[in-house]
């Protein structure tokens, strides 16, 4: 069987190392627009502080391809699909036959319409590539002042990634609220409130209206925010031209069932540029998830793609944030904490005993809690507080006992015992009851309990010396 | 006049092998304290009270011998001679390997040592494995591929007390080896002991930050820390260049667990597992310890393997005052792999398979190269084997209590009910004992000299203080009197300790774990030796690893290893994680502690109270857990400490409170060690 991979992406790429991992016989062909080895994406924000290197990003090695027995085509995509006839034609011109062709040609950059904006030119850079994280690290390396355009979670990271190498960085937000499809009002002015502190200027409710590149940008309100590099994150879409072009039906992603297939039982979709239930986000983690699917159905599996739940999670400089499912559901019961002097903000909407969603920012322990509750869809604890600070409080805590040496299981109770019956200090209440004997950490309770009985008792037996 | 008379003993319980005194009373022995490195004239409650066990009423004085269903009292003669006429029976029938020895990590290096040459030479058969194998067997396979070598630890334990951050991953010390507590007090007070535990043990109760990943993950944990390690700028490069060899292919797969990914996949938070490795990193001296809460899984030596890539990542292993170890288990856990009573091995930790170590012990031994039978099933596949077709039908078990033991007990009990022949050697009648044909009483640790080897590869040697009660007969005298019976010359199956060792010795010679230059004599005198130790006049190596590691490139081996999860998954019927481990005053299978009254212990299985009230069980109620295996039967005890998908229970009691009628078989693909720390249950009222 002949297998095309169109798109060297993470999604690409997994899908054909599990193929290849399953030794099936099948012949795999990936063609990939970057001329380098597939690369992890989520790292990319590391290459503007150098914490990471280039070939530290990538997910195979130059001999991969040869290892898995895979024919690689870098800098190569797919231009077109001829689906009679099933053969997929490269940009270079070359024609490849398929009995399955899968597209993983994940998202491209939203590039909005202001005046004097044009991708990529000297003084503009958008956030995709190795090479555009690259440019922007070498371009703010002297500390030349940034815009961001755009205050989703991709622009805030990349302001506070910035910010945290000591640039100074604008983000400008045209609607008003940092992370608005992520986040509710209270929590966005928390996470303003963080980011200010952190270094970054905000700007919000304002747009851009015209770039000039390398200088700065002109907003609507007629300000100026002077910026040596213009970074675009407005967003992206996926990458469904070539799926149009075939036929295939597509919004916000190419339309595929629960094993991946697109109308045409031949051609499949994975990752970005795919949509099984809600619109693709853009997220590692369905991408991956997509590609097992994939690779049990292209090899005789019977597993359906169950889409995991929505979640966003931003950990950068002093923002910790989790969000998952739809912390604003008209559901009947919402728990909420502010804290913006400590800059935390916690806001769930339960529905009934499960989590419907929630917002999370600075408190990490419960994130980990709450996430882990609505995707298990487990019901949630009845201690709401424990829920939503992600740890009993003070109070609920397990009663040890009266136990004093756990290692020789002496009790408080055991030790009094033995003071009255003559052993007067701690060596002689750890000679009679071995507490302490073991590990030792007891000593301190032990020496601190015959202090206690002394004076108390001295005068009720005042002929203890005897 | 007591000090006089006072004999020099080690604990009979777990691998820290404590010193203790044995005095003489009117009336038996008293455990007296004893200077001695590892506990400093400590002990636990196991400890203290340890000598109850020696004159116990219900302790086997005489052999057993089945007749019409039932045990009663028999000779020696007539116990052996129904043994060997039904070894011979079974194998004229069915061959060599139709029977099988079972072992125990219990057992002395001499009692080790000769019941695998009395399986290989006496019976001829392939069929042995032992406890150990549910024990250590993940740690060592990760520690051999690892460093070349496998020592549990590498160093001596009393090197930890110096350490600013500790991370023990899947070890309760605080309950299964009290006295080596002490030795984490500098890190814990610098802020840096980290538990990694699914539950509040009573060792994460004290640790600086306790990491509570959902069970079976540890390998996305350790992952997500060697990440989190390498983002963050903490590898240590010029070890990484000059020390190891591999780092490439492991930071690929680590690449992938950044630590928002980690997070879901653990449950453990982000921002923890960071401070972690920072903790580990920035501390001047560090170690990364391992025990079975992350070694008993269907992928324990990948998992060990990821720990070891951490510590490699930081630069500790091999450097002074920092490491990786793994918290070995029973009191002759490390011995006791080493010397040939594991399936695969012959003594030395040599392979079985390898040409040169058969000829070697081969010619110790005086029979040819080509008699030695090759590999055998593993501990749970020979024991699944059972009556089966194929499988043996005889067995003999030495130190070890399988039917409480074992995973899936209620399988193995049905597989030992189908032998033609089960033996077993034991102090008291332990389950396995009583289910058998027939019972040999055999002595304890305070009534026979004998060197166990503890978690730090030092050889010990434990005196004897008593005279075992009349009618007990110690093992190497009975396997030597079996193999008599069955043929072979006196000569060959020594019954003096001293002796035995000294064929051990030799056996061992120019092997990995290499004794020859350990003696009686040196013990005696009071000589710390721990092994490799070639010849009479080496000082022995308390330390491994400073220079180079035991691959012949010197270098220490990353594995590129990956996250695979739990064999089976919660579903509707089953949707909890049961995990299984050890309480404080019980040890092992219960045989000896439970018989011990200030010990008294019963089943218990710990629940989040959230979890314990949508199930309808109160606090001190009865609950049945029921797993696809089998259901036990225990007390309900509400632990706000540990994850509310998770439940604890111990695995020392019998019959219905046995937790090993629920755990998974599944097995580790290289180390063989059944999954016994992560299995799907539901809980009822009882």
């Amino acid at each position: 069987m002949r297998v095309l991979i169109a798109g060297y992406g993470m999604a690409g790429a997994r899908l054909a190392e599990l193929l290849a991992e399953r030794d099936a016989g099948m012949e795999i062909t990936v063609a990939g627009a970057e001329t380098r080895p597939a690369y992890n994406r989520v790292l990319l924000p590391r290459l503007l502080s150098g914490a990471l290197a280039e070939r530290d990003l990538r997910l195979h090695d130059d001999e991969w391809a040869r290892r898995a027995g895979v024919t690689l085509r870098l800098g190569d995509e797919v231009s077109a699909v001829d689906r009679t006839a099933r053969v997929a034609r490269l940009a270079g011109g070359a024609p490849i036959p398929y009995d399955v062709l899968v597209l993983a040609t994940g998202s491209r950059v939203v590039v909005p319409e202001i005046e004097g904006l044009l991708p990529n030119v000297p003084g503009v850079s958008v956030l995709r590539t190795v090479d555009d994280f690259l440019g922007v690290a070498e371009g703010v390396a002297d500390g030349v002042p940034v815009a961001v355009l755009g205050g989703g979670v991709l622009g805030v990271e990349a302001a506070l990634t910035l910010a945290g190498l000591d640039v100074p960085v604008t983000v400008v937000q045209p609607s008003g609220r940092l992370m608005e499809r992520s986040l509710d009002e209270a929590g966005s002015a928390v996470l303003d409130g963080l980011c200010r502190r952190a270094g970054v200027s905000t700007v919000l409710g304002r747009g851009a209206v015209r770039v000039y590149p390398g200088d700065g940008v002109k907003l609507d309100d007629g300000t100026f925010v002077p910026a040596g590099l213009v970074v675009l994150a407005a967003g992206v879409r996926p990458e469904t031209s070539l799926a149009e072009r075939a036929g295939l039906a597509a919004d916000s992603g190419i339309l595929v069932d629960d094993r991946l297939r697109t109308a045409d039982p031949r051609i499949h979709a994975i990752g970005d540029c795919a949509r099984f239930g809600p619109v693709p986000a853009g997220l590692v983690a369905p991408a991956w998830a997509q590609a097992e699917v994939l690779a049990e159905v292209l090899t005789g599996g019977d597993v359906r793609y169950e889409p995991p739940p929505a979640s966003t999670r931003l950990r950068v400089g002093p923002v910790d944030l989790t969000t998952v499912g739809d912390p604003c559901a008209p559901t009947g019961e919402v728990l909420r904490f502010e804290d913006p002097a400590g800059g935390r903000y916690a806001r769930l909407a339960m529905d009934g005993d499960r989590v419907a969603g929630a917002i999370l920012l600075g408190l990490p322990e419960a994130a980990a809690v709450v996430a882990d509750v609505h995707a298990s869809g487990r019901a949630a604890p009845a201690d709401r507080l424990s829920l939503m600070f992600g740890r009993a409080l003070p109070g609920s805590r397990a009663e040890t006992g009266a136990l004093v040496c756990r290692c020789n299981g002496v009790t408080r109770e055991s030790l009094v015992k033995a003071w009255r019956a003559g052993a007067a200090d701690a060596a002689a209440l750890t000679a009679a009851t071995r507490a302490g004997t073991g590990c030792g950490d007891c000593a301190g309770r032990i020496a601190a309990l015959a202090e206690t009985l002394r004076p108390k008792e001295t005068t009720v037996e005042p002929a203890q010396d005897h | 006049m007591k000090t006089a008379a006072t004999v020099a003993s080690h604990c009979p319980y777990c691998a820290l092998q404590c010193g203790m005194g044995l005095a003489p009373e009117p009336r038996g022995l008293r455990v007296v304290s004893r200077d001695f490195p590892v506990n400093e004239g400590r002990l636990c409650r196991k400890g203290w009270s340890a000598a109850a066990l020696l004159d116990h009423p219900e302790r086997l004085r005489t052999p057993l011998v089945r007749e019409k269903g039932v045990l009663r009292e028999a000779t020696w003669d007539e116990a052996l001679d129904t043994v060997a006429t039904g070894i011979r029976a079974i194998q004229e029938r069915h061959g060599r390997d139709a029977v099988a020895v079972f072992g125990g990590g219990g057992l002395t290096n001499e009692k080790a040592y000769l019941l695998g040459k009395f399986a290989r030479v006496a019976l001829g058969t392939s069929q042995i494995d032992y406890n150990g194998r549910f024990c250590m067997s993940s740690a060592a396979a990760a520690g051999t591929r690892a460093f070349g070598i496998d020592r549990g630890l590498a160093f001596p334990e009393a090197d930890l007390a110096g350490a600013d951050a500790i991370l023990l991953a899947g070890a309760n010390v605080a309950e299964t080896m009290p006295p080596l507590v002490r030795r984490l007090r500098r890190a814990r007070e610098r802020g840096g002991l980290v538990v990694v535990d699914p539950r509040r043990s009573a060792t994460a109760e004290n640790a600086s930050l306790h990491l509570a990943p959902r069970p079976g993950t540890d390998l996305a944990l350790s992952l997500g820390m060697l990440h989190a390690a390498v983002t963050g700028g903490m590898a240590d490069e010029s070890y990484l260049a000059s020390r190891t060899s591999g780092f490439d292919e492991a930071w690929r797969v680590a690449s992938r667990w950044w630590p928002e990914r980690t997070e879901s996949v653990t449950g453990v938070p982000a921002a923890e597992l960071v401070a972690a490795v920072t903790a580990l990193a920035s501390a001047r001296n560090a170690y990364i310890l391992t025990g079975r809460g992350t070694e008993q899984h269907a992928d324990g030596v990948d998992q060990v393997s990821g720990w070891i890539n951490l510590a490699l990542a930081l630069g500790l292993p091999g450097t002074p005052g920092s490491g990786y170890g793994c918290l070995t288990g029973q009191g002759n856990g490390q011995g006791g792999r080493e010397h040939g009573q594991k399936a695969d091995q012959l003594p030395g930790y040599r392979s079985i398979t390898d040409a040169g170590a058969r000829a070697h012990v081969a010619g110790v031994w005086g029979v040819a190269p080509d008699s030695l039978p090759g590999p055998g099933r593993s501990a749970f596949e020979l024991l699944d084997a059972l009556g089966q077709p194929g499988g043996p039908r005889g067995l003999l078990v030495f130190g070890s209590n399988p039917l409480v033991s074992a995973p899936d007990a209620g399988r193995i009990e049905r597989r030992m009910a189908a032998l033609d022949l089960l033996v077993v050697a034991d102090l008291v009648l332990s389950e396995t004992a009583a289910a058998a044909d027939v019972v040999l009483p055999v002595p304890q640790w305070a009534e026979e000299d004998g060197t166990m080897t503890n978690l730090e590869g030092r050889v010990l040697l434990r005196r004897k203080a008593a005279e075992p009660p009349e009618g007990v007969r110690d093992e190497l005298g009975v396997l030597g009197d079996l193999a008599v019976r069955l043929g072979q010359p006196p000569e060959r199956f020594p019954a003096a300790p001293e002796a035995v060792f000294d064929e051990l010795r030799r056996a061992s010679a120019g092997g990995p774990a290499d004794y020859a230059g350990i003696s009686y004599a040196r013990l005696r005198a009071g000589e710390a030796l721990h092994w490799p130790c070639p010849d009479e006049s080496h000082p022995g190596t308390p330390r491994l690893f400073g220079k180079r590691f035991a691959h012949d490139d010197g270098r220490a081996r990353f594995r590129a290893v990956d996250h695979r999860g739990p064999a089976e998954s919660p579903d509707r019927d089953h949707p909890l994680w049961l995990t299984t481990g050890r309480v404080l005053a019980q040890y092992q299978s219960g045989a000896q502690t439970r018989r011990i009254p200030e010990l008294a212990a019963e089943p218990s299985v710990e629940v989040h109270p959230e979890t314990a009230g949508r199930a309808g069980l109160a606090d001190g109620g009865m609950a049945r857990v029921v797993s696809r295996r089998g259901a036990m039967v225990a007390r309900v005890r509400h632990s706000p400490g540990i994850r509310p998908d998770t439940v604890f229970a111990s695995f020392h009691f019998p019959g219905a409170g046995r937790a090993n009628l629920l755990t998974n078989p599944a097995l580790d693909p290289i180390s063989r060690m059944p999954e016994f720390k992560a299995c799907a249950v539901r809980l009822e009222p009882a």
